[in-house]
Formats: structure tokens, C-alpha cells, sequence
């Protein structure tokens, strides 16, 4: 035993971490010396740490030029503990006796009579005679606050410009204003086809029907023109492509993510609140506050408690082994980070570890932030959809009856309550038993809330919560009994008997939502952004020299989300107007949608930006009525043709002589190809499908642990927003066309252009499928008329005519493929399978080619 | 950049490339029918795709990554720790395991030695267990990191970490960073390439997304049996000559359309359309080993289990970087033994050594290790300590993140050296740390480029594949 603990300290010496530095006691001065602070201490701190902690920086929160501020030190706490140099930090800090962590870290160390001399000052009080000018202000932000993001919102005049004829709304005047500074004149209007699709495209992320295009063509008038803006703002299907947006902004996925990556079965459920809410034009203030805080409302109602499901969309680490204190940590970074970008178009994220680099936001005021988030416990409620609750409630006393018969025969009523017992003390003293810590790890991984719910008096708990612990515990028993004990109980027959009745019982949807935590949980500031250094305390607040938070009154979230829409609020407005923008036109007025701080180029058109933020917030937050707004502008109906005059000039579109054209969204891609072919089902809302995709898609997932089980019927044809995310194997079709991987807030999409996207195109069986479909629609509508079926089909894939010259292209192309197709027997009838009456199977596949062929091109997947 | 220039640069670079004949010189000249190029324009712009020069002069032009997802056991494998077998079966003291982070085993757990035999290999001497007899008969080739760390002690934020420098998802990967960087060297085939073999790793396809940067960036997944790209093969009924056809006639319809509104993202259409329809071609043939001898084959395990499918992916691997793709991953999962370690460990090796000494050798007869970076590693190590208290057969190891090993081989790297030691009980370094940064800091500079300079500029931040850390290991280098 002497050898091997002799040994093992051998070992131990050589990791340095592992040993534990001896306190070394500097040598005591007798009180009687006195040691003058301004001669004898100023100039060491001058010297060596006000670089850092100083009035221009305070790395760590901790500032010593100032008596006031040194004595309350920074982060991590004190650092000067008058009367007591040994435990004060600072000594060991300069002194080298905090491990790895030496003050100043660069430069020249303090000599030895120089920490001496601080002992002893310390020793003696840490006197520090008030100077002057000295100020209380404690974290005060370096960089400058006057940054145009950080200036309230000024509704600016519109201003006044010379070619009144092309202005159709205010919006016109500010980029006339700018366009007549730099003499160039805007573009001409688009044609009614192309407005007619780019607008459709836009507010509803479907294209137009061709009776939409042909009543638009035949009065192309600005009151028509009206007409279709409020019809498309007025269906359904708006808010399924405005929460395209939102879901981006709020890492929306039907999966955990990380190694297990299970299924969230409800997360859809806030997904319907969101298309419904935007469909609802509810204003942008409610949107906020609901989301962020609808369980906290006075008599919050169950549609905002679903609302705040917008906090529960983030990652979720259910691997064994994981920490659950980290991982909850990392969620309210997520959470925190999250508020930060969509709201204040920010990156608070920086400052989780230091003061930001470039904005004013500290390490304090990242916690401040944060400590909102971090009060706040995860929960599942009911949710029922209209007419569910009426059916679930009439089979409930059946249901819990049959139950609980099946468990009283099969013991687990008697079994379950030691078992809790024990993972209780499990819980309390880790390592005492092996396999109980697995099961423990199993209760908090796999049970939302696991640990809180077995900890609870078995009468407190929810029914919900009691029939998932029952649950857990009837699949999980096996972790800590002996194989034979399991055998006899056979729970395997037990479970599927619960899931079977559970199957065929009428059941509600339920929602994931927050709650106040309970208890409190304090907050402190995370020393270098580590979930397991807490420094000083910190209360919920917001940064100090943004608008002040009034939370009297209120509950802390609630007033965390009113402060992020009242009116002074400098950034919401500003962040929500232009991310909108960035849609219509491809680049915001600010091009860095995510970062309004001082790295940020700023606005290209400052005042047009403050209209449409003062606008957005005079109108009642109304999204509808910002659209409307941007949608009827001159400046958004312009060609979006390329202007040579401008190529070298204005690359970028900056001063928007022109639209742009902009290659479609993933899901909207997708759409287009269904509503083209007439497959689209266009039901609204509901749980996510799964369309078909490649095999082996699903198998790069961890383990086999993902199965994609193929929708049936119509839900095949559902849009590409319903389409399921499994966050580690994305459907493939949305990866290729730029799809964010959901794992962090995102504001914008990237635009590839890649060879993937030729082959998903060409040759994915969805896309053939479409083809083959809206061939035959072509054909059952024109009889097999090479000129009226061309027409029909460009009518109904890019809702225009086809030029002379593209006829002529697919004639050729048409009468080389029937060649192909008779010489090849049997590939027409593979290529398309489906009948068109009167037509020889050749030629049906030729025009199976020529749908395919348009669905292909450039124009298709482009918003013109 | 305009159309014309942008075909020219493209006509330039494959008339070099396939002046021989490429199969599809009619389509080219009846895509750039009628638009003239212009003078004097840049290589770089345009394509995102196109080469790139580096910072300075690379010693690797390619990379093959072999990811071994899960978490291999050096100790069993790469880090001989002939002390353990003075304490096997005997629980760590306290003060020892109070600062270890670790997944699963809980402070009572007991020190497990390694019943594999090690033994010096090559000039050199490295040492390497049985398992792995044919990695270690390259061991001159070898540069051996035993002093390999990370902060990371779960797998998916481990693999994170390893591939795109950071436990926070969402970052471009090693691969993408590296396409981004050099551009791409193929004319018909992706810049990042991945082969996935067992079963999937934990971190799924995030292990090689382009993150922040544009998706061309994005790890292409070959699959290694039947079509190996997604959407690769022709819809049915659909033959070379009909996919030529609808291509032309897709062309032809975007270039009215290019004419109409000048849009040179149509430019760039079409020729993604061109490279879709070459890497339909190429592709498939990669997947054709009738070109091979015999002796390649065999050498490689291929045709023969267990080595079959992970043989069949290396040699893609070199069939795939003589075509200049730029960055091929090969993962293989999983190697996560928390039980039965020996047994599980045993079959892995099985499977993956000798494809993966053959590599080498191959490679290096083909003169092509020179300009080829093989890694080897981990997202983590395993722990000295048994799991769930035995020191049995049925023993496993728990996750390590404090020291592992990894190598790298060939493209710059000084074989037959090994770098850093661990302590005598293989629970922390004792000698050279090299962490995970260090490690992808080194890769990029064989490659040419400064790990600090190749940034990307992201919600108002320069981001990195090395985060804010990393330096380069220049022990490693030549």
C-alpha cells in the first residue's frame, strides 16, 4: 500500500494540475509603518493594472483606478479584503499563488517589496483617499453609446424630390432622394406577369394560379394591383410564409438534436401558433410578449402559454453522461443569445465569456440578460386542437381505469414507490451505486423535468406527470433488477399493452411551454462564459444605457419583452423593419441583418430606415400593413433585370435602381414544383410530414436511432414547411437549397448555387413526380397541341407565355426526345408510367421532359 | 463578374484539363455558342469553387481525414501504460480523481491496465499495440500525437469541437473551411467528400456542414455502394443521351433568360448544371475497381470481411484525391466501448486497420503521400478507469477528454516521431500538450494557410476554424 500511494503521488506531482499550491504567507509588517497609498501604491496599479482595469477597459468587471470600484472588485468578487491581504485576491494574484492565473499576465511582474508593500497596505485597511473626479459608475460602457442602432427612433420628414410621377408611396421619396443625389434614375416598372408571380412568391411563398396572372393582366392598374396585394395578405397562406422567417429566427426543428436527436412530438404545435398569429395579424408587440413571456401574462390563456414554446426550440443534449446543470446552462446562453439577435439584433453571445469586444455590452449585462431566461423552468401542457378535448375527456375515466388495473396486476404500483426512494438518494449521493447512477441519468435525460418529478410527493404531481414517471419506470425497471427478476415480471408484455390502450384512447395535443422556476434559481455572472465558475450575483436587467426596464408591478419577463417593444426602444423596431426588408430586396437597408452594433456598415438609407421602424410602431406593430407598405412602393415593383449602366458602380444594388432577383427558398422550391403539377396539398397547419427521400438518407444518423417513416397519401404533398427537421439528417432537398441547420438563431439565408442542386432537380423522384404530373395536367386541358399545351405549361410553371424562340427550343427538344424514347422501348413507359389518354407513350414522356425541363430552369427557382 | 469572363476562365481551364477529349466538347461549344470572352479576367472570381492560391507554399495539396467517431481507446492502442498493471483492479485515491471530468464512471471506479501487448515498430521504435499491425508497419511514416487533449467530454460536442473548432453547433467544419481556403482542384467531382462506414456517428451530418458559409462548402456524402451521390443517378428511363438533351434544352432556355435580364447568377446555373452532369459521369467510375490489380485490391481488404466496406472507402479515398478532390473524410463509428471494450475494440481494428495501413502504403508508392495529409483521431480519448466497477471481459472505458491520441502522416508531416507523453497512469499529459486546435491549426498549415488569417466574417465577428486558440505543432512538420 506505502509503494503504491507512494507511486501515485509520483504521478501526481508530474500533472501540476493536481497539486495544490502551498500558501505562502508574506512577511508581516508591524502595523506601526504606515504605508502611504498615493507614493507607495498609485504607481504600482498605474503601472500595472490600470491598462486592463482602468477607466477604458475593465477586464473581468474589475476596475482599480478608483477606490470606490477596486473595493468591490469584479466578477469573481472582491479582490481586496481590507484589514486581511490573505485573503485578498489581488495578493495572490500578483503574488503567483493562484495557480495558472498570474497578474499582470504580460509585462513586469511585481518585485517582491512591491507585493510586500501591498500586503502591508491592505494589512493596514486599504485606505484609499477619495480623489478627484472620481465617479460610482460601475461598468460603464466603453464604446460609445451614440451609435446610430443606440439613437431612438426619429420619424424623419420625407423628403422632397423632383420626379414626383415614379413615387407611389413614401418609401419612393427616400430612395428617389438618394438615386437623384447620384443622377440615376430608377428602373421601369415590372411587367404585370412578372409583379403578378413576385408578389405572390413573396407574401404567400406560392406562385400565382394562372387565372390570378390572366385577371391581372387584363387590368394591370394600380387598384388591381391592390386588390391581388390584399387578397394574397388576406389567404392563409401568408403566415406559412412569413413563419418561414420566424423559424429560422427561433432554431425551429421536430428533433433534439445532438447524438439521441428524438423526436419533439409537439413541437408543431407552436409552429400552428405562429402561422396562425401572422394570419391573424397579430401586431408584433403581442407576437413579442406572448413568445417571450405568455405564460406570465395575468390569466395567461393556453394559446399564450403555446406561444412561449418560441424559448423551447433550441438543442437539447440528451446523450448519456451529460451534465444536466451544463447542459441547462448552455440552454439559457441559447435562450439568452437567442432574444439578443431576433429582438436587439445584437450579439449578446459575445459577452457570455467577456465584455463584448465592439459594442457596449459587458459580462454583467450579458447575466443581467440571461438571469430573465434563467428563471424560468421547462413545462408541457395541454393544448388541445378544436374538437379534441370533448372525445379525450369522455374516454379519460375509462382509460385511467383500465390503467391503473394493468398496473395494480402487474406490481408496479407496488414496486415503483422504492425504486423512487432509492433514485432519490441515488440522486442525493452519486457514486454509491453504479447502476443506479444509470438509471438516474436515464430519469433526467429522458423524462422532461425527470429528477423534479420523482422528487415530488407522489400526490403533488400532475396526472401527466404520474403517467410519464409510471411510464419511465415500466420501461426503465430493468437498469437495477436482476434479468431474472425482469423476466418474471415481463414489462415488455406490459408495455405494449399500455401503448396499445394509450392507442386506441382519443388523446389531446399538448404543447411545450415555460413556467416560472420554482424555486427561484439566483443568477451570477459565469467566470469566462464556464457553467461551473459563478462569480458576483447579478439581478434580471437590461444594459444600462439602453432605455430603463420598468418592472415594477410586473412580472419579470413580461417587462423584460414590453421593454423590448416600447416605443424607445431604439433597436426592435429598426432589427424587425429591416429583416423584412432584406427579404423583398435581398439585402437589408442595414446589409448585416444580425448585427446592428458598432461593426455593423450601418444603414444604407438611415432615413428610410427610422420611417419604416416609426411607421411600423405608429401603425400598431401591424406586419400586414409593413408589407403592404414595402409591396406598394415604386421601388419594389422596378425590373429586376441587371442595368450595365450600374454594373460597375452599384454591384450590389445598394441604392436599389432596380430589384433583384432572388433564387427561391428551399421550401419554397418545393411548393412551387407541387402547386406547378397540381399536387400541392395546401392544408394549413398540423404535425410535420415526412415526404419522401433517398434510402439511406436516415442511416448517417447516430445508431440507426433515426427512422424516417414515409407520409402516406396526401401528406406526401404537403409544403416544404410541414416537411419534418430532423436536426442530424435534414431532408436532403432542404439542405441543398440552403436551409439553416436550426441550431442557432439565424436571420438570413445563403443563396448557393451548386451542382447538388442541378441533380436534386433533375433527377430526385419528387421532382420526376411533379413532371410526370404537370405534364398530364398540361395535356388533359389542351388535348396534345404542341402550341396551346407549351403555353399552358409555361403558364403554369413560370405564370407567363413562352417567346417565340423558347416554342422553338422545346419543339426541337420535344421531337429529338419522342426520337429518343421510340428508339429506346420501354424507357418511355419508365420515364412516365402514368397514361395520357390519346397519346402515344412516347410522347407523353417527351412532355414528361419538357415539365421537367422548365421545373429545371433558373427562372422556376427564382423570384424575378 | 460577367458571363463572358466567367466562361472564359471556365474554357481556359478545361482546355487545359481535358484537351484530350472530354465527353461532352459539343455541349460546351453549344453552351458558349455566340458569347465572346472577355480579356484579362481573374482566376478567383466567380466561382466559389475556383482554386485558390494559400498564404504561402503548402507541403499537402489534400487532405484524408480518418475520423474514428466514438472515441478510440489509446490506451489499448497508441499509449503503452505498462503501470496500470501494478494497480489493475485497485480504485484511485480521492485527491486523484477529484479534478477528472468523466461521463459515466463515478469516483469508485478501478484502474483497468490493458491486456493488449505493445511493441516498437520500424527504424523508428514506435511503439503500437497488436491490434493495429498494419498502421503500425507505417510507422516511419507515422507521426504519433499521444498528447492529444479537448474540453469536450461528450460525443457530439466533442466531434464538434474536433471538426469545426468549437462545442457550439452551427460552425463550418474542417473540410469546408479548407474548400473555402483552396477552392477546388476537380473539374467533376465535390471539394469535400465524406464516406461514412458502421454506424453513424453522433454527430451526424453537422461533422461536415459549411455552418455559416455557403452550402457549396458543405461536405458531399459518396455513398460507396450503388449511387453515390444523392440524386445522382438518372431518373428511370432516362439514358446519357436523353439526360444530354434535357440539359441542352435547359441551358438553352437559361441563356434566353441570361440575355433577358443579365443575371450572371444564371452563368453560374448553367455551369452547375455542367458540373452536375460531368459528376454523374465521374462519379460512378470512381466506384469502378476494374482498373485496379489484384494486389491493390487485397491489400486493401476489399471483397473480404471484415474489411470490405472501410477497404472500399480508403481506396476511394486515393482513387478520389488523384482526381483533386481536395478534402475526403472517411468516418467510421463507432468506437464508444463502455462495455466489453477488448472484444468491440478488437473488431473496429479488424475492420479498419489494415484498409487503413494499406492507404499509406499506397499512397506512398504512388508518390502520392507527399502531397497527401493522412490524419488519424478521435474526438476524445478513453479513461485508464474501468466502467461500472469491473476489470473483467466485460469491461469498458469511459469518455477522456484530458489526453488521447492521434496521428498524421505524409503532405509535410516528419514520420517515424512521436509527439507529447502522458503520465504513467495515462490520466493526464505529462509532456507537450497538443490540443484539438493545435491539431487543426497544423493540418491547414500544410495546406498553406495561416489558421489566424482564413476567416470568415459572421454576425459581426472574423471567425475561425481554431476559434481564438491554436498554434501550429511545428515538431510535426519536415
Amino acid at each position: 500500500m506505502r509503494t503504491r500511494h507512494h507511486a501515485l503521488r509520483s504521478v501526481a506531482l508530474i500533472l501540476g494540475t493536481l497539486t495544490v499550491s502551498a500558501q505562502v504567507p508574506g512577511p508581516r509588517a508591524a502595523p506601526a509603518d504606515p504605508v502611504d497609498f498615493a507614493s507607495k501604491i498609485a504607481p504600482i496599479i498605474e503601472s500595472r493594472c490600470v491598462m486592463c482595469h482602468g477607466p477604458t477597459q475593465q477586464m473581468s468587471g474589475l476596475r482599480l483606478d478608483t477606490g470606490a470600484a477596486a473595493l468591490r472588485g469584479g466578477y469573481s468578487g472582491p479582490v481586496i479584503v481590507p484589514g486581511d491581504s490573505g485573503a485578498s485576491r489581488l495578493v495572490r494574484l500578483v503574488s503567483g499563488e493562484e495557480g495558472d492565473l498570474v497578474m499582470p499576465p504580460a509585462g513586469e511582474r511585481l518585485q517582491h517589496d512591491e507585493v510586500g508593500l501591498l500586503r502591508r497596505w491592505i494589512d493596514q485597511g486599504a485606505k484609499w483617499p477619495r480623489s478627484a473626479g472620481e465617479t460610482s459608475a460601475h461598468g460603464t460602457p466603453k464604446a460609445v453609446v451614440d451609435h446610430w442602432a443606440f439613437r431612438p427612433v426619429r420619424r424623419p420628414a420625407v423628403p422632397d424630390v423632383e420626379g414626383r410621377a415614379w413615387i407611389r408611396n413614401p418609401i419612393d421619396r427616400f430612395i428617389l432622394a438618394r438615386l437623384e443625389i447620384e443622377g440615376v434614375a430608377p428602373a421601369r416598372e415590372a411587367s404585370p406577369s412578372t409583379l403578378a408571380r413576385r408578389v405572390s412568391l413573396d407574401l404567400t411563398g406560392l406562385p400565382p394560379s394562372p387565372d390570378e396572372v390572366a385577371a391581372f393582366l387584363s387590368d394591370p392598374g394600380d387598384q388591381a394591383y391592390e386588390g391581388l396585394v390584399d387578397r394574397l395578405l388576406q389567404s392563409r397562406h401568408y403566415g406559412e410564409r412569413w413563419a418561414m422567417q420566424w423559424l429560422d429566427l427561433a432554431r425551429y426543428a421536430d428533433t433534439d438534436g445532438y447524438e439521441k436527436d428524438t423526436e419533439r412530438p409537439y413541437a408543431w404545435r407552436w409552429r400552428q401558433w405562429v402561422v396562425e398569429a401572422l394570419n391573424r395579424d397579430m401586431p408584433f408587440d403581442r407576437f413579442t410578449v406572448e413568445q417571450i413571456a405568455g405564460d406570465a401574462l395575468p390569466g395567461a390563456t393556453v394559446e399564450q402559454r403555446v406561444a412561449t414554446g418560441f424559448h423551447r426550440n433550441g438543442l437539447k443534449n440528451r446523450e448519456g453522461g451529460v451534465k444536466v446543470e451544463q447542459f441547462r446552462f448552455e440552454e439559457t446562453v441559447d435562450r439568452a443569445n437567442t432574444v439578443g439577435t431576433v429582438w436587439l439584433g445584437l450579439t449578446v453571445g459575445c459577452a457570455q465569456c467577456h465584455d463584448h469586444k465592439y459594442d457596449p455590452i459587458s459580462q454583467r449585462d450579458y447575466y443581467r440578460l440571461f438571469a430573465f431566461m434563467n428563471a424560468m423552468d421547462e413545462a408541457e401542457i395541454a393544448a388541445p386542437l378544436p374538437g379534441e378535448a370533448g372525445p379525450y375527456l369522455k374516454a379519460l375515466p375509462g382509460y385511467l381505469e383500465r390503467r391503473r388495473e394493468l398496473l395494480e396486476q402487474n406490481r408496479v404500483y407496488e414496486l415503483q414507490p422504492a425504486w423512487e426512494a432509492r433514485m432519490v438518494e441515488a440522486a442525493d449521493h452519486p457514486g454509491k451505486w453504479t447502476d443506479w447512477d444509470h438509471a438516474l441519468d436515464a430519469v433526467q435525460k429522458y423524462m422532461d423535468n425527470g429528477e423534479a418529478i420523482v422528487r415530488k410527493p407522489a400526490e403533488s404531481r400532475t396526472d401527466r406527470e404520474r403517467t410519464k414517471l409510471e411510464d419511465h419506470f415500466v420501461k426503465n425497471y430493468h437498469r437495477v433488477i436482476s434479468k431474472e427478476f425482469w423476466k418474471e415480471l415481463d414489462w415488455v408484455s406490459l408495455r405494449k399493452e399500455l401503448l396499445r390502450l394509450r392507442a386506441e384512447t382519443p388523446d389531446i395535443t399538448y404543447a411545450r411551454a415555460v413556467a416560472h422556476a420554482s424555486p427561484a434559481r439566483p443568477t451570477h455572472i459565469h467566470l469566462r462564459g464556464t457553467w461551473n465558475a459563478p462569480g458576483v450575483p447579478v439581478e434580471p436587467g437590461t444594459p444600462s444605457w439602453l432605455p430603463p426596464l420598468q418592472q415594477e408591478g410586473r412580472h419579470p419577463r413580461v417587462a423584460l419583452a414590453e421593454w423590448l417593444v416600447s416605443a424607445d426602444n431604439p433597436l426592435t423596431a429598426r432589427v424587425t423593419v429591416n429583416r423584412i426588408w432584406h427579404e423583398y430586396f435581398g439585402r437589408g437597408i442595414v446589409p448585416t441583418a444580425d448585427d446592428f452594433g458598432t461593426r455593423s456598415p450601418g444603414p444604407s438609407h438611415p432615413e428610410l430606415l427610422d420611417w419604416l421602424a416609426s411607421e411600423f410602431m405608429e401603425g400598431g406593430w401591424s406586419l400586414k400593413q409593413l408589407h403592404k407598405t414595402i409591396v406598394m412602393s415604386a421601388a419594389y415593383r422596378q425590373s429586376s433585370a441587371s442595368r450595365p449602366d450600374l454594373r460597375e458602380r452599384d454591384p450590389e444594388n445598394i441604392l436599389l435602381a432596380r430589384q433583384r432577383r432572388l433564387r427561391l427558398s428551399a421550401e419554397v422550391i418545393r411548393d412551387s414544383a407541387l402547386v406547378a403539377s397540381g399536387l400541392l396539398n395546401p392544408a394549413v397547419g398540423g404535425p410535420s410530414v415526412r415526404p419522401p427521400q433517398p434510402e439511406g438518407v436516415a442511416d448517417l444518423a447516430y445508431a440507426g436511432s433515426v427512422k424516417w417513416n414515409e407520409s402516406h397519401g396526401k401528406d406526401r404533398y404537403r409544403r416544404g414547411l410541414y416537411t419534418f427537421f430532423q436536426r442530424t439528417v435534414p431532408h436532403p432537398q432542404l439542405v441543398n437549397f440552403d436551409m439553416p441547420d436550426r441550431t442557432a438563431s439565424r436571420c438570413t439565408r445563403e443563396r448557393s448555387n451548386t451542382p447538388l442542386q442541378a441533380l436534386n432537380l433533375l433527377n430526385d423522384a419528387t421532382f420526376v413526380e411533379a413532371a410526370r404530373a404537370l405534364a398530364l395536367r398540361v395535356l388533359a386541358s389542351t388535348g396534345g397541341d404542341f402550341e396551346s399545351s407549351i403555353g399552358n405549361a409555361f403558364r403554369l410553371s413560370l405564370g407567363r407565355p413562352p417567346t417565340g424562340s423558347e416554342v422553338r427550343h422545346l419543339r426541337s427538344y420535344f421531337d429529338q426526345q419522342k426520337a429518343i424514347f421510340d428508339a429506346e422501348p420501354g424507357a418511355a413507359g419508365q420515364f412516365m408510367p402514368l397514361a395520357a389518354a390519346g397519346l402515344e407513350p412516347s410522347q407523353a414522356a417527351a412532355w414528361t421532359g419538357v415539365a421537367s425541363v422548365l421545373m429545371n430552369l433558373d427562372e422556376f427557382i427564382t423570384r424575378e | 463578374m460577367d458571363i463572358p469572363a466567367f466562361e472564359a476562365i471556365q474554357t481556359r481551364r478545361r482546355f487545359f484539363r481535358h484537351c484530350a477529349g472530354g465527353l461532352d466538347t459539343a455541349a460546351l461549344a453549344y453552351l458558349l455558342g455566340g458569347l465572346r470572352p472577355a480579356a484579362g479576367a481573374g482566376l478567383d472570381s466567380g466561382n466559389p469553387l475556383a482554386p485558390k492560391p494559400g498564404h504561402f507554399a503548402p507541403t499537402a495539396t489534400n487532405v484524408i481525414f480518418l475520423f474514428m467517431a466514438g472515441a478510440p481507446s489509446q490506451i489499448d492502442l497508441y499509449d503503452p501504460k505498462p503501470a496500470l498493471r501494478r494497480w489493475h483492479g485497485e480504485p484511485l485515491p480521492a485527491s486523484m480523481t477529484r479534478d477528472l471530468r468523466l461521463a459515466f464512471v463515478k469516483p469508485s471506479a478501478k484502474i483497468l491496465a490493458s491486456p493488449r501487448k505493445f511493441r516498437p515498430h520500424g527504424q523508428s521504435g514506435t511503439e503500437f499495440s497488436d491490434y493495429i499491425p498494419h498502421i503500425a508497419s507505417r510507422a516511419d511514416d507515422i507521426c504519433l500525437v499521444r498528447s492529444m487533449h479537448t474540453e469536450a467530454f461528450n460525443h457530439h460536442p466533442g466531434q464538434s469541437l474536433l471538426m469545426s473548432g468549437s462545442v457550439q453547433l452551427g460552425r463550418p467544419t474542417v473540410g469546408a473551411w479548407v474548400s473555402y481556403g483552396l477552392g477546388s482542384e476537380s473539374e467533376d467531382l465535390p471539394a469535400f467528400v465524406v464516406l461514412n462506414s458502421g454506424r453513424g456517428s453522433s454527430g451526424g451530418s453537422s461533422n461536415w456542414s459549411n455552418g455559416f458559409l455557403d452550402s457549396t462548402y458543405q461536405g458531399v456524402v459518396f455513398r460507396n455502394t450503388g449511387e453515390p451521390i444523392l440524386f445522382l443517378r438518372n431518373p428511370p428511363g432516362v439514358s446519357d443521351r436523353t439526360q444530354r438533351a434535357r440539359l441542352d434544352a435547359i441551358g438553352a432556355l437559361n441563356r434566353e433568360r441570361y440575355v433577358a435580364t443579365g443575371d450572371t447568377e444564371i452563368a453560374s446555373r448553367i455551369q452547375s448544371y455542367e458540373l452536375a452532369f460531368r459528376m454523374q459521369a465521374a462519379a460512378p467510375d470512381l466506384l469502378d475497381f476494374s482498373g485496379e490489380t489484384q494486389a491493390t485490391l487485397d491489400m486493401y481488404g476489399i471483397g473480404k470481411e471484415p474489411t470490405h466496406p472501410y477497404g472500399t472507402n480508403c481506396l476511394l479515398a486515393r482513387r478520389m484525391v488523384e482526381k483533386g478532390v481536395r478534402f475526403v473524410m472517411l468516418s467510421h463509428a463507432s468506437w464508444d466501448d463502455h462495455q466489453e471494450i477488448d472484444r468491440k475494440l478488437g473488431r473496429n481494428c479488424a475492420i479498419t486497420d489494415q484498409p487503413a495501413g494499406a492507404l499509406l502504403k499506397d499512397l506512398k508508392q504512388r508518390g502520392l503521400l507527399d502531397t497527401t495529409l493522412v490524419v488519424w483521431a478521435g474526438e476524445f480519448g478513453r479513461t485508464p478507469l474501468g466502467q461500472l466497477e469491473r476489470v473483467d471481459e466485460a469491461a469498458g472505458r469511459d469518455h477522456h477528454a484530458d489526453c488521447f491520441s492521434a496521428w498524421m502522416a505524409g503532405g509535410g508531416v516528419q514520420g517515424g516521431q512521436v509527439i507529447g507523453q502522458t503520465d504513467e497512469l495515462g490520466l493526464g499529459i505529462a509532456e507537450s500538450p497538443v490540443h484539438v486546435h493545435d491539431l487543426q491549426a497544423t493540418v491547414l498549415h500544410c495546406l498553406g494557410l495561416d489558421h489566424e488569417r482564413l476567416t470568415y466574417r459572421h454576425m459581426g465577428r472574423d471567425f475561425r476554424l481554431t476559434d481564438v486558440a491554436g498554434s501550429v505543432v511545428r515538431r510535426a512538420l519536415t
